[in-house]
């Protein structure tokens, strides 16, 4: 437990002192602002609960960007202090190989929920701050944007991690980080779309589209967040799905736990097995 | 001298075809120097990781300070061990002194005794400043100090002394020196030899994974037969013999006896790197 905390501590003062969480922080926040009064303009006269609104451009948002941050912060985790030499130390040390792994989680994870807590924050704030027409349950939906986008974060970490573990050179590592991302949040979302289109509903049934809506982090993060509230949804042209969808908000956020937890244990056991 | 602190017994790795390590079998005393020798990829790294559990043998046991070492285990021995690795990039972004509380703290050690180790290794007066300031002795240097946290009772240092000019390699010695006579096993691997002789109790010969001479200087010139060369100046001429090591004393003492007005002796004992050089031949001829 010790050396996990003192690992976290120092991944976390690590990612401070090169500004990475500046750098994701701000672009968090500059992002979901510049969506927040873009958003909001067109709606705002109307008297709709412009938070549900930014809700869902924010959603759409963190399904691009919190992987990716979540990916450049992990893919080097490994293999980047393996080049350095800095792993082998640090295994030299009364340090087990597992503390380290979760060590490094924990402290990645801190980073992924202050960028998402100030940065979804700053834009929640502004709105508040600009109107009092901020429905009482949207305030519910947009804690569980931040949970879920924190949670997503932790998902692509230890994919990351998995890369990162999975090979020697944190070169190939960053390459199948791109790849990582390049897989889940853009191709897997086409080529379902893809299948569904040519397939014309003979095969795909409801549930086989839901179960494959299960085998991406990033969709069940769209799952999470554009179904559970019914003023959000609406605003996602998703109402219909949210009946079509027979899972429930905790059954998809299981699901996206079930998407951090693996990953990180085979990370874990491959650099158990790892010879360095 | 009886004190083991690390032992290897018949102990191989290897890598996909080829053995790093073959069948080598070392013990390590308390107090003692050893200079583990020999070219890239002779297999010192790999013995040094070994002993730390980096990588599984293939076959053999180690022990390290009485932890036996493998497969997750050993870790308990690392509390008394401190690591040099051969190449290591210390974050840029840090200090000196946010370096060592880091590792401090890994070991379990109070990170107030980290100021007097760095003024031992001669960073006092650059402790508080960023790691990419830092000029590449500065590093090493650095790179030794937190290897000296905790007072380990074994250290391991991976070719410590490449990259170091001379003086401060004269206080890396000199450091190693006081620590061995306070009863700590050091074992560095290097291969630039000559300033090894005379730093060292002990030395080991590495080539292709085989440990191919083991012991102190003098044992190992009785070994290898190399010749010694004793040159005599009598003024009207020079007279140049050579000999075993063995009998030099004997050779030296009817050189001496020859007629003449003595202006100059000198005695070249083989060098380490004669004698690395006559290792590998002989290895070579098997």
């Amino acid at each position: 437990m010790r050396a996990i905390a003192i690992l976290a501590g120092r991944e976390l003062r690590d990612s401070l002192r090169n500004r990475r969480v500046a750098g994701a922080t701000l672009l968090m926040a500059a992002l979901s602002l510049t969506l927040t009064l873009l958003g909001s303009a067109p709606t705002g006269s109307v008297g709709i609960s412009m938070l549900s609104v930014t809700i869902v451009s924010l959603a759409s948002l963190t399904v691009f960007l919190v992987p990716l941050i979540a990916l450049l912060i992990a893919h080097d985790a490994i293999a980047g202090e393996l080049e350095r030499g800095t792993l082998g130390l640090l295994l030299a040390y009364p340090v087990r190989r597992i503390e380290v792994v979760v060590g490094k989680f924990v402290g990645h994870t801190l980073v992924l929920a202050v960028a998402a807590i100030v940065g979804y924050g700053a834009a929640a704030l502004t709105l508040a701050l600009r109107s009092d027409a901020v429905e009482a349950g949207a305030w519910g939906a947009f804690v569980l944007l931040v949970g879920s986008s924190i949670l997503l974060g932790m998902a692509f970490v230890a994919l990351g991690y998995l890369a990162s573990t999975a090979v020697r050179d944190p070169r190939t590592a960053a390459a199948m980080a791109i790849g990582l991302w390049l897989f889940f949040v853009l191709v897997y979302d086409m080529a379902v779309l893809g299948a569904l289109v040519a397939d014309q509903g003979r095969t795909f049934t409801p549930s086989l589209v839901t179960a494959l809506l299960f085998g991406n982090p990033a969709d069940l993060f769209r799952l999470a967040n554009l179904t559970a509230d019914s003023n959000v949804s609406l605003h996602a042209g998703l109402a219909g799905m949210a009946h079509q969808v027979p899972a429930g908000t905790a059954l998809v956020l299981a699901a996206l736990a079930a998407w951090i937890v693996v990953p990180l244990a085979l990370a874990a056991l491959l650099f158990q097995r790892r010879e360095l | 001298m009886t004190d083991v602190t690390a032992s290897l017994k018949s102990v191989s790795k290897r890598y996909a075809s080829e053995y790093a390590v073959n069948q080598v079998d070392l013990a390590l005393h308390a107090g003692e120097r050893i200079a583990l020798v020999g070219h890239n990829g002779a297999g010192k790294s790999t013995l040094v990781k070994l002993m730390l559990g980096l990588v599984q043998p293939t076959a053999g046991t180690i022990e390290v300070l009485g932890v036996s070492v493998g497969r997750g285990r050993g870790i308990a021995a690392h509390a008394g061990i401190g690591y040099l690795p051969e190449s290591v990039v210390f974050p840029p972004a840090l200090t000196a002194e946010e370096v060592m509380a880091f590792y401090a703290r890994l070991k379990r050690c109070p990170v107030s005794g980290n100021a007097e180790l760095l003024e031992r290794v001669g960073l006092a007066h650059a402790a508080s400043r960023r790691i990419s300031s830092y000029s590449k002795g500065m590093r090493q240097r650095l790179g030794l100090a937190q290897a000296l946290i905790g007072a380990p009772q074994l250290m391991l240092l991976d070719e410590p002394t490449t990259g170091l000019d001379p003086a401060l390699r004269r206080t890396f010695y000199e450091i190693l020196e006081e620590l061995a006579r306070g009863g700590v096993t050091v074992l560095l691997s290097s291969h630039a030899l000559a300033e090894l002789e005379a730093r060292t109790d002990r030395i080991v010969v590495m080539n292709r994974g085989h440990k191919v001479a083991d012991g102190s200087l003098a044992e190992l010139r009785a070994q290898a037969d190399c010749p010694t060369r004793i040159r005599v100046d009598f003024g009207h001429g020079v007279r140049e013999f050579t000999c075993d090591e063995k009998d030099k004393a004997a050779v030296l003492k009817r050189a001496l006896a020859l007629p003449g007005e003595l202006r100059d002796v000198e005695v070249a004992s083989p060098s380490l790197d004669d004698l690395y050089a006559h290792f590998l031949r002989r290895e070579a001829a098997e």
